[in-house]
Formats: C-alpha cells, sequence, structure tokens
C-alpha cells in the first residue's frame, strides 16, 4: 500500500493521458453499439470494450504496485472478453440466428428512436454525466478525475442503449456494457478493492449473463422473434 | 449459536442439491424439513441477537436489524415449502404450453430452495459486497422462477423483471463501490466493506460520496424492493410467477432488498446526520404508496391486485424510515414481519382460488366463500390483515408508524399515509368482496367487466330469461383443493394475530434492540 500511497503525489502524467485515451476507447465502444446493425457486431463490440477495461487494470496494476489487479485483469478478459461473447454467439446460432438470415440478425432497425436522435440523446447523457460527476468531489488514488466521468458517463449511456433498442440481445449487451461501466468506476475509485470480492462480482456476472442467455432462448421460443416490441400483453 | 449461521445457510444449498437428484416425490419431503428446521433455527437465534450481535468468521454476522428480516424470510419459506406440496399435487395443470409435469416439478422444487437460500443469505451477509452478490443471485433464481411457467405472459414478465432488477442492481453495485470508496478514505485500501467497520468510522466519511452511495443504493435495492418509479416490472413479475413463488418474492424478497437499504441508512444516517437518508426515502415511499392506492383500483387480476398492494406496503416501509422517530422504526420492523405473514397468505390463498376457479380474473371467480369453506374467510382476514384491520400485525405496526409520524410532527405526512393506506384498502374491499360475497349464479355478474362481446350477450340474454343458466362457476362444489394449501395460511393467520394481540417479549426486545442500532449514528 505505500507504493499506492507514493504514487498519488507524483503521478506521471503520461499514465493519466493513457489511461484517460482507453476510458475514451470504452466510450466509443459503448456508442458503436448503437449503430451496429448485426447481432454479431455487437456481441465483438462488447468484447472489444471488455478487453480494453482488462489493458487499463494491467496499466494500474503495472504503474501502482497492485499485483491483485493482475489477477483481476486476466480474470475479467478471461470472461468478458472470451467466455460471455462466445456463450452468446453459440446461443444465438443454436437459435438459428446466424449471419446468413437477414430476418434474425438484423436489429438495425429495432431503435425507438432514429439512430441519429438516438446518438444525440446519448451524447446528451454522456455530457450530464461527465459534468455532474465533478460535482461530487471523488478523487481517485490511482487514476485521473477525468477517466471516473467518463466511466460515469458509459453507465449512463448503456441505460440509453437498453431503453430505445427492442430487441433482447441489445437489451443484454446494454446491461453488459452497462457492467463494464461500473468496472471502470470500480477501476478508477475502488482499485484496492479486495481480489475476492471482485471474484465475487465476476462469477455473478457469469450466472447473469447464463440467465440471461436461458431468457432470451426462453424469449424467442414464446414470441418467435428478438424484438420486445410484441410483448405488451402485461400492462396496468 | 454460531453453528446455527452455518447451518442455516448450510441447509437449504443442501436442500436444492438434493432435490437436483432424489426421487421426485422426496423433494417436496426435503424442502418441507428444510423449511421448518430454518424457520426454528431462526427462532432460536431472535433470543441472542435480542442482546448481542453474532458473528462468524469475519464472513457471517447477524444483529437485531438482520434477525427480523430473517424471521420474515424463515417464516415465508416454511410456509411456502408446505403449501407448494399441495400446489404441485397432481391436479395442478403447469403452464400453458405442454410441459412435461416431472421436469417441471423437479425444476420447482431445485429453483424454491436455492431462492430461499439466496434469501436467507442476504441478512447472514457482514458486508455490504456480499450482500449485493446474495441480492444479485436472488434475482437470476427468481426470474428463472418466474419464467419456469413457460406461458407467453411468464416469458414477458420473467425478461421485464431481469433487465429491470439488474440494471437496478447495477446502480445498486455502484453505491457499493462508491461506499468502498467513502470507507477507503479511512480505513485504507483494504477493507472488505463490513457494515461494522463503517459504522465504526461513519463520522469521518467524505459527505458528498456518502450522499451518492445513498441515493444510488436507494435506486438500484428500491427497484427490486418496488418503489416508484421503478417499480413496474413487479405487478408483471407476481401475476406471471408460481403462486408459492410469488408469496416469497412479495413477503420475503421485497424485504430483503429493504432490508439492503436500511444498511445503507445506518451508514448514511450515522455519516451525515439522518435529515438526508430519511428525505430520500420519504420522496419515493409516499409517491409509491400513492400511486399504488391508486391502481389498486380496477385491477382485473387478482395476484396483479396483491401485487400492487405490495408497491403500497413497500411504500409504507419507506414512510416509516423517513418518520425516523424510535416508535416508528419500531412500527416499520414490525411491518416486515406482519406483511411476510399477511402477504404470504393472501398469495397462498389467491393460488387456491386460482386453482379452484382456473382463471385469474377477478371478474371469473365468485362466490369464494360459499364455495371454499376455509380459503374464502382466510383470504377474507388476510385482506382485512393487508388493510390495516384490528387485532392483525399490520394494524399495530401502521399505528406506531402514524405515531412515529406524529412525534416527528409530519402531520401532513401522517394524513397522507392515512388517506393512502384507507384508499389501498378500499380497492382491496372492492374487487375482494366481489370475489367472495357475490354468489356463483350468473344474474349478478357485471358484464361491463371485459368478457368477451359473445359471451356478455349469452349473460345477458339469460338474464333477462330469468333462467338459472349456469357460467363455469356453478359447475365447482364447495370444498379445498388440498389440505396442504389450507395448513400454511392457517398458520399465518395465527401468526398474524400474535403479532397485533400480543408481541412475545423477545419479539419486542428484538426491535428495540434493532431501533437502537438504527438510530445510534444519526440525530
Amino acid at each position: 500500500m505505500s507504493g499506492l500511497l507514493a504514487a498519488t503525489v507524483a503521478a506521471p502524467s503520461a499514465l493519466d493521458g493513457g489511461a484517460n485515451v482507453v476510458a475514451v476507447g470504452v466510450l466509443l465502444a459503448e456508442f458503436g453499439m448503437f449503430r451496429q446493425a448485426l447481432i454479431r457486431d455487437q456481441v465483438r463490440l462488447y468484447a472489444a470494450q471488455s478487453a480494453l477495461i482488462s489493458v487499463l487494470a494491467v496499466v494500474v496494476a503495472a504503474s501502482r504496485h497492485l499485483p491483485d489487479l493482475y489477477a483481476l485483469a486476466g480474470l475479467s478478459f478471461a470472461l468478458k472478453a472470451v467466455i460471455v461473447p462466445v456463450v452468446l454467439t453459440r446461443l444465438l446460432r443454436r437459435i438459428g440466428l446466424t449471419g446468413s438470415d437477414p430476418r434474425w440478425s438484423d436489429i438495425a432497425g429495432t431503435g425507438a428512436l432514429s439512430l441519429a436522435s438516438t446518438v444525440l440523446v446519448a451524447i446528451a447523457v454522456a455530457a450530464f454525466g461527465f459534468f455532474t460527476t465533478a460535482r461530487f468531489g471523488v478523487r481517485s488514488p490511482v487514476l485521473p478525475a477525468t477517466a471516473l466521468a467518463i466511466s460515469m458517463a458509459v453507465v449512463l449511456v448503456s441505460f440509453v442503449l437498453m431503453i430505445v433498442r427492442r430487441d433482447v440481445i441489445s437489451q443484454a449487451i446494454g446491461f453488459l456494457s452497462l457492467e463494464n461501466g461500473i468496472s471502470l468506476t470500480s477501476l478508477v475509485v475502488a482499485a484496492g478493492l479486495p481480489l475476492i470480492l471482485e471474484v465475487a462480482f465476476l462469477f455473478d456476472l457469469l450466472v447473469v449473463a447464463v440467465v440471461f442467455g436461458l431468457l432470451i432462448r426462453v424469449h424467442h421460443g414464446s414470441a418467435e422473434s428478438m424484438s420486445t416490441a410484441d410483448i405488451t400483453s402485461l400492462r396496468g | 449459536m454460531h453453528a446455527v449461521l452455518v447451518l442455516l445457510l448450510a441447509l437449504p444449498a443442501a436442500a436444492a442439491l438434493l432435490c437436483v437428484r432424489i426421487p421426485l416425490r422426496i423433494a417436496p419431503v426435503v424442502t418441507a424439513v428444510s423449511g421448518i428446521v430454518c424457520f426454528g433455527l431462526v427462532l432460536a437465534l431472535v433470543p441472542t441477537a435480542a442482546h448481542g450481535d453474532l458473528q462468524y468468521a469475519r464472513l457471517l454476522r447477524v444483529d437485531a436489524l438482520s434477525a427480523v428480516f430473517l424471521l420474515a424470510t424463515g417464516f415465508l419459506y416454511a410456509a411456502v415449502a408446505i403449501y407448494s406440496v399441495g400446489y404441485l399435487s397432481p391436479g395442478h395443470t403447469a403452464g400453458g404450453h405442454d410441459q412435461e409435469p416431472r421436469r417441471y416439478a423437479r425444476r420447482f422444487w431445485v429453483g424454491l430452495n436455492v431462492f430461499a437460500w439466496a434469501m436467507l443469505a442476504a441478512p447472514l451477509m457482514s458486508n455490504l459486497a456480499l450482500l449485493w452478490v446474495a441480492i444479485e443471485i436472488t434475482t437470476v433464481v427468481s426470474a428463472l422462477l418466474v419464467a419456469i411457467e413457460n406461458t407467453d405472459g411468464a416469458a414477458e414478465a420473467a425478461w421485464k423483471y431481469v433487465l429491470l432488477a439488474s440494471a437496478g442492481l447495477g446502480l445498486a453495485l455502484l453505491a457499493t463501490i462508491f461506499a468502498y470508496y467513502s470507507g477507503a478514505h479511512v480505513l485504507g485500501q483494504s477493507y472488505d466493506l463490513g457494515f461494522t467497520q463503517l459504522l465504526g468510522v461513519a463520522t469521518r466519511l467524505p459527505h458528498a460520496a456518502v450522499q451518492l452511495t445513498f441515493v444510488l443504493a436507494v435506486l438500484g435495492f428500491g427497484t427490486k424492493m418496488g418503489l416508484f418509479p421503478v417499480h413496474t416490472w413487479l405487478p408483471d413479475a407476481h401475476s406471471e410467477a408460481p403462486t408459492p413463488v410469488s408469496a416469497l418474492l412479495s413477503g420475503s424478497l421485497l424485504a430483503i432488498c429493504f432490508y439492503a437499504i436500511l444498511r445503507y441508512y445506518q451508514v448514511s444516517a450515522a455519516a451525515l446526520g439522518s435529515r438526508f437518508p430519511r428525505d430520500a426515502l420519504l420522496v419515493f415511499g409516499v409517491a409509491s404508496l400513492l400511486l399504488a392506492a391508486l391502481y389498486l383500483f380496477g385491477q382485473r387480476d387478482i395476484k396483479r391486485l396483491l401485487a400492487y398492494s405490495s408497491v403500497e406496503h413497500m411504500g409504507i416501509l419507506a414512510i416509516g424510515v423517513g418518520f425516523g422517530a424510535p416508535v416508528a422504526l419500531a412500527g416499520v420492523l414490525l411491518h416486515v414481519l406482519g406483511h411476510a405473514a399477511a402477504k404470504g397468505n393472501a398469495f397462498m390463498g389467491a393460488g387456491v382460488f386460482v386453482q379452484k376457479f382456473g382463471t385469474k380474473r377477478i371478474a371469473n371467480i365468485r362466490g369464494g366463500l360459499d364455495l371454499l369453506p376455509w380459503s374464502g374467510p382466510l383470504f377474507v382476514l388476510a385482506i382485512f390483515a393487508l388493510g390495516a384491520m384490528p387485532p392483525f400485525g399490520l394494524f399495530r405496526s401502521e399505528f406506531e408508524i402514524v405515531a412515529g409520524g406524529l412525534e416527528a410532527r409530519s402531520y401532513v405526512l401522517a394524513a397522507i399515509l392515512i388517506i393512502g393506506v384507507t384508499v389501498a384498502f378500499l380497492g382491496l374491499a372492492v374487487s375482494v368482496t366481489r370475489m367472495l360475497m357475490e354468489p356463483a349464479g350468473p344474474a349478478r355478474q357485471p358484464a361491463r367487466e371485459l368478457v368477451p362481446a359473445a359471451a356478455a350477450h349469452r349473460e345477458a340474454g339469460s338474464t333477462a330469461a330469468g333462467s338459472t343458466a349456469r357460467p363455469a362457476t356453478a359447475t365447482l362444489s364447495r370444498g379445498e383443493p388440498t389440505a396442504w394449501m389450507v395448513v400454511p395460511v392457517a398458520a399465518g393467520a395465527l401468526a398474524l394475530l400474535i403479532l397485533g394481540i400480543h408481541p412475545p417479549a423477545e419479539l419486542t426486545e428484538l426491535f428495540s434492540r434493532a431501533v437502537a442500532l438504527l438510530t445510534r449514528g444519526g440525530s
């Protein structure tokens, strides 16, 4: 921990800059999910986003001498950049959603708003998250405060994704990328969180991903499509 | 006593594992035994928890506050386990699609035990991170249990539920992380988020971060607790789940999420003074109470009706904490127990109706008191209890909450609370009176309910002719489907009476100690 405290005093600015670039990359990936027309590409984008966060974890681990974070980076890469995307892709293949069938694979038109309006809303929401975070005066010992503001923007934008997209896959990916945003936040403000708790969170994510997969299958079996536009019988 | 904590975790887990393999006819026995033993263990824990905290191996911890929620969960686990024996008996037709009943039953028993395990685990955890993990597990298990019926409605409800609840719990995870951040300022980077550690240094925590933490926690866990405006999954999930699961969802799971909010309340009140967290809870509480009270009118589905009543009661809990007076807090804790028993009873009663009449539609359920000699009157009692009629436990608890409001000089809010509760009771009473008191004959069936036009026409015709034409209900004979579905409801009614007339001394001590825990930090 002494290394951690020393680091807060003299933080190299190149590292801060690098961390911010990675964080911006995560946010861009989040925006990219809005314009993906194919489920497969969306899953890939999610994997890339997860990989970026693992990279950031390695950077923090190396620069701040937090060996626990290496393990966390490895685990989270294995889970979020490999296992969950593979499981999702296989699930889609099993229920017959391959790229060859445009009826199933094309989810571009499922937005409740047009793409341009969606992106505008997302930019507004991201800006809100970015600028209000400063108000709370949260200072991170390991990463610049900008990274925290960006991570809050990622969290809020993932909510937009979940709200405007009307197909179960985008909604599930929206949730998973929400979790990525939270991981980013946790890297910034809670880098020292005991490894055992981080592993518990990751394990939990795996369980959630599996259950999402199961329910996507149930939904597909009952609605014969990925769209949520026609599941409106329960109201009032 | 420490063995009790471990057993409480081990028993339901073992029951779930056993149910995966053992012959299907033994699974109900295993579950019922596990439920009853767990309830016994929790009861044994009460006198100890009323006098001191129990800690085991840094991970498990029970104090008076968690004991209250363990009691609610333990009681419902036992009641629901027994009830399910009847619910799954051969007469039960599972699901809309033709589904193999054996597979359904297997999944049901395993799921029920895992669900109970996760709900018992949550109040046993000694730190905020594991509390979050346990609550997330309750979400995924209960979402699968909602989907188990395999109907279109169930698929829709399960998807809405898992997405909204997971997103809400995402916010709760952010709250957990910011709680860690606040604590790390004082305790150093490697502490494990224990409540006692956080409470010990509460006065030195950074204020802005604690505010952010509390608001995120209320929004996040509030989503699962069913607070307005993030309650929208709740009526769907409660109405589409199998009835035993609905009873657990409503009576126990919502309370467990409230427990998580109370833990954050403890820390925030100690760090910031209780003004800020109380105001936040009052806003959500009043909104939930008023909205749910209005939604209770005009519901067509008996289980949705009860689900909105849950939103109402969660609002009352939030308001009670918002008042902050010790008597109101004691009322809130009693309300948790009373609501578990009353709502469990109401759902289990509704399950009997649904099985008897073959429909969830209020318009098609008539003459309940005549046809169901036990469940009918017990259902009436449960509804009276939910409407805070004396002599039941919820009367005492709501009385205490209102008294606390007056003590805290929140006269307007106390008045709103009384009006909201009264309106809600009226809403419940109108529908329930129709289901129970109106005779099963067609003459009084209100044709304005959404009966398909042809059917309505036929009814109107037969009434005009003055004949004794009979709708589906008239063919039903008087009698209960099975005694398994009556006994736990009777036990719940008895518990409600005890809570209302004369709560045992141990319980009163438990409440006063829990209230002391909640008020220790704040002023």
